[in-house]
């Protein structure tokens, strides 16, 4: 066997902790009611065009993204509108949400509900880019970009590679690694629809070597899929990231400040290619996503798929209630998750897992005096020196802190992680970027 | 429902920890402790004993008293300093004089710049330098090693290789007189033929020297350890002592019976000790691998430079320390290569 891929500067190995990997993908009841919040993609808020006492159907757009990077928002389920309010939502504010109040099952005809594989792709580019916008479609890596504006290549630009992350680099989660054993078909054609939105020949899926199931089940799969290949990758977080993942299946670096496209590429996440099926060859817009639920002592794991709106706490239940030692509730992965500060708020498009951590797991270890053993440095994936970002931005040198490129800084928080005087580098570096991105924007102003 | 938790990412660590560290220098320090004791006997523990528990008193008194601050006596860094302390000092050294080392050390090098982590200068090199230029006498009496408990008291003493053939080179003799006819010198009145160390004896640390620092076999299974623990990078020891052996090669080939040979500088004096255990020490070394291989370069230069041709015979404590100086020029200086900076896209 030959040396396997990865990405060439820093990277840590945290335990895998891959519990959920063995459960297959079940469909979660529906709740009784949905929180959807109406700004749920990089971008512009969408636009509610529902008000309260609404009739809605399951697939009904209930709020419009009108600006360019903005998306569609569809009902998950079948119901009335009970309200439009501020409701919090997994980043601990309020924020604008339409609250449905589920009746019954009911979906929009348009949708095909069937689970036959249509595998003949009828749209044209144009189509495609339309049907991925109307449908909502974003990210489900966990950024939420909005899907059809990656398939519209910049002027002077041109796609080489569509590159898939299968990469699924967070301890815990398993939810893609599912989707990919589970999905391959519908998987692999929603690549195809990618592939012929950007007009591009070749496609790469990168999976990292703990998923050899899932490898060896697309391999066999991609055979019948022309321009489509699969490549093995060395388990090293963060693989996920962009850059990362273009550097180790491509071996092709994008320079700081710019997008893949300046080398090429273009990155779906495999779950994106998934939803991407779902929206252009059985019209379904994105209502539901694959959910990881995990944690050392829940006393079931599992991957669900999930209305979106339907709250934490009921994923939670499936997974037999909160244990009486939890400590901590992180929404995503444990490196780059966010806790949440109560479980009952909704789960999102971009909500790929629930981690919940005992109590002694949750505290952080007491900082100490940082002993300047450079393993930050080492570990950077962007080769910058976290130590240094974040004594400029302690000091609130931000000048500084954008002259040592923290922008370049992904926050992949293996800085933190593997601080042996368990310095809080990330909260500091998180600090100093939105210093310096208040004195750009005050720069650009002039 | 307890309240839940909530921080920034990560919400994992990798469980390193200082204290681990320091932990793991402190082991891979104990193979050349055991074969200071098989040398020196039990004076060897004492003076070691003796500066681990004062260097940790000073430091428990400073924190407490000045620095007002929780004590950090349990993170093993002070440890550390006072085994290295120990290890760069004859172990006949007077309890007093240790304990004024390690005052330096962990006072003036280490706590007066705010705590571990904070001090520019290597704190037991400080200590050390500190001693050898208030008491010259004491800090050059060398003890003669003798196996363990063999009766000979501590009381035999005799030169360093180092120390020995600076002087007799010193004097006009070649290097290839002092190894084969050796030197005649009185030791209490009687005449006794002084032979530099053989090979094997300056391999395995039967010579005279300071107390850690005559074994090269047992410094380098220590350093290994510390490899393997990925306390250290082999770039500083690496390039430090394949510098001292190009420099003082090339002198060799200039002038054999001026200049001795690379082996020899290899395992006499500290070179061992300060390449593997005191200039790979994090705190005071540079950050980036670029930097750390100047700084190992640099280290090498100035040891053979004062070797060779300055006022002592032995010049490691003076060349890492004067290189700790360069060490935020260094840093500042040498970037590790960014993401995306060389785009090379195949």
């Amino acid at each position: 066997m030959s040396i396997l891929k990865t990405f060439k500067i820093g990277g840590v190995h945290p335990p895998e902790n891959k519990f959920s990997a063995g459960e297959a993908i079940k469909v979660l009841e529906l709740p009784k009611q949905v929180i959807i919040p109406i700004a749920q993609s990089l971008g512009a808020p969408s636009k509610a065009i529902v008000a309260k006492g609404d009739e809605v159907k399951v697939g009904q757009l209930i709020a419009k993204g009108e600006a360019f990077i903005s998306s569609n928002i569809h009902s998950s389920v079948s119901g009335k509108v009970l309200k439009l309010d501020d409701v919090m939502d997994q980043s601990g504010y309020r924020r604008p949400c339409i609250v449905i109040n589920v009746e019954s099952d009911e979906w929009e005809e348009s949708i095909d509900r069937s689970e036959d594989l249509k595998a003949e792709i009828t749209a044209s580019k144009e189509e495609i880019i339309k049907k991925v916008q109307e449908m909502g479609v974003v990210g489900l890596g966990g950024a939420t970009f909005p899907s059809h504006v990656k398939l519209m290549v910049p002027a002077g630009k041109k796609a080489e590679v569509l590159v898939l992350n299968g990469v699924e680099c967070e301890p815990y989660l398993t939810a893609d690694h599912r989707l990919m054993l589970e999905k391959a078909d519908e998987m692999l054609v929603g690549i195809q629809i990618l592939m012929k939105g950007l007009e591009v020949d070749r496609a790469v899926i990168g999976i990292e070597n703990n998923k050899a199931d899932a490898i060896a089940h697309l391999t066999q799969k991609v055979i019948n899929y022309p321009g489509i290949e699969v490549v093995a990758l060395k388990v090293q977080y963060p693989q996920g990231g962009e850059k990362q993942l273009i550097d180790a299946a491509l071996g092709r670096q994008v320079p700081s400040g710019k997008l893949p496209i300046e080398v090429g590429a273009v990155v779906n996440n495999v779950g994106t290619a998934f939803a991407v099926y779902e929206a252009v060859q059985k019209n379904k817009p994105l209502i539901d996503r694959v959910v990881t639920i995990t944690g050392k002592n829940l006393s079931a794991t599992g991957n669900y798929i999930v209305r979106i709106g339907t709250s934490v706490n009921e994923l939670i239940e499936k997974a037999g209630g909160l244990p009486e030692n939890t400590g901590k509730v992180v929404s995503g992965g444990p490196m780059m998750g966010k806790a949440l500060n109560k479980t009952d708020v909704p789960v999102v498009k971009g909500t790929s897992g629930v981690l919940v951590f005992e109590e002694d797991e949750a505290k952080r270890v007491e900082p100490s005096n940082c002993i300047r053993c450079a393993k930050c440095i080492t570990v950077c994936p962007m080769g910058l020196e976290p130590v240094l970002i974040a004594q400029y931005a302690e000091s609130e040198l931000y000048e500084n802190v954008e002259a040592e490129k923290a922008m370049d800084c992904i926050e992949c928080g293996s800085c933190q992680y593997t601080c042996p005087a368990a310095r809080p580098l990330l909260d500091y570096i998180r600090l100093g970027k939105f210093r310096v991105g208040q004195l750009i924007r005050n720069r650009s102003k002039k | 429902m307890n309240l839940l938790t909530v921080s920034g990412s990560p919400h994992v660590h990798g469980g390193n920890s200082t204290k681990k560290i320091m932990y793991a220098v402190v082991y891979a320090m104990i193979p050349a402790l055991l074969v200071s004791v098989y040398f020196f006997g039990l004076d060897a523990i004492k003076v070691t004993l003796i500066s681990v528990l004062a260097c940790l008193f000073f430091e428990w008194l400073i924190q407490k008293y000045l620095i007002k601050g929780p004590s950090t006596i349990t993170d093993g860094s002070a440890i550390v300093t006072g085994i290295l302390l120990a290890f760069n000092v004859p172990s006949s050294l007077p309890i007093w004089i240790i304990i004024v080392g390690a005052l330096v050390s962990i006072g003036i090098a280490k706590m007066s710049f705010g705590g571990v982590g904070k001090n520019p200068f290597n704190p037991a090199l400080v200590g050390r330098v500190f001693l050898l230029l208030s008491f010259p006498v004491q800090m050059t009496n060398w003890p003669k090693p003798s196996v363990l408990f063999s009766g000979i008291t501590d009381a035999v003493t005799g030169p360093t290789a180092l120390g020995h053939l600076k002087e007799e080179l010193g004097r006009g003799r070649t290097v290839s007189d002092i190894m084969e006819n050796g030197t005649k010198m009185f030791v209490d009145g009687q005449e006794v033929i002084y032979q530099l160390p053989d090979y094997m004896d300056q391999l395995l640390g039967n010579m005279g020297g300071s107390l850690g620092e005559v074994s090269a076999i047992a410094l380098i299974l220590g350093g290994l350890y510390m490899l393997f623990r990925k306390v250290i990078t082999w770039h500083i020891p690496v390039t430090y002592i394949g510098t001292v052996i190009a420099f003082t090669g090339i002198l060799y080939l200039i002038n054999p019976e001026q200049y001795i040979n690379p082996g020899f500088h290899l395992i006499t004096g500290g070179l061992m000790l300060g390449a593997i255990y005191m200039a790979t020490d994090m705190v005071s070394s540079p950050m980036s691998t670029k930097g750390q291989l100047i700084f190992g370069l640099g280290c090498g230069l100035l040891t053979v430079i004062i070797r060779v041709w300055g006022a002592y015979p032995e010049g490691v404590s003076f060349a890492i320390l004067i290189m700790n100086a360069f060490v935020p020029l260094i840093n500042s200086g040498l970037k590790p290569k960014r993401f995306g900076e060389v785009v090379n896209n195949g």
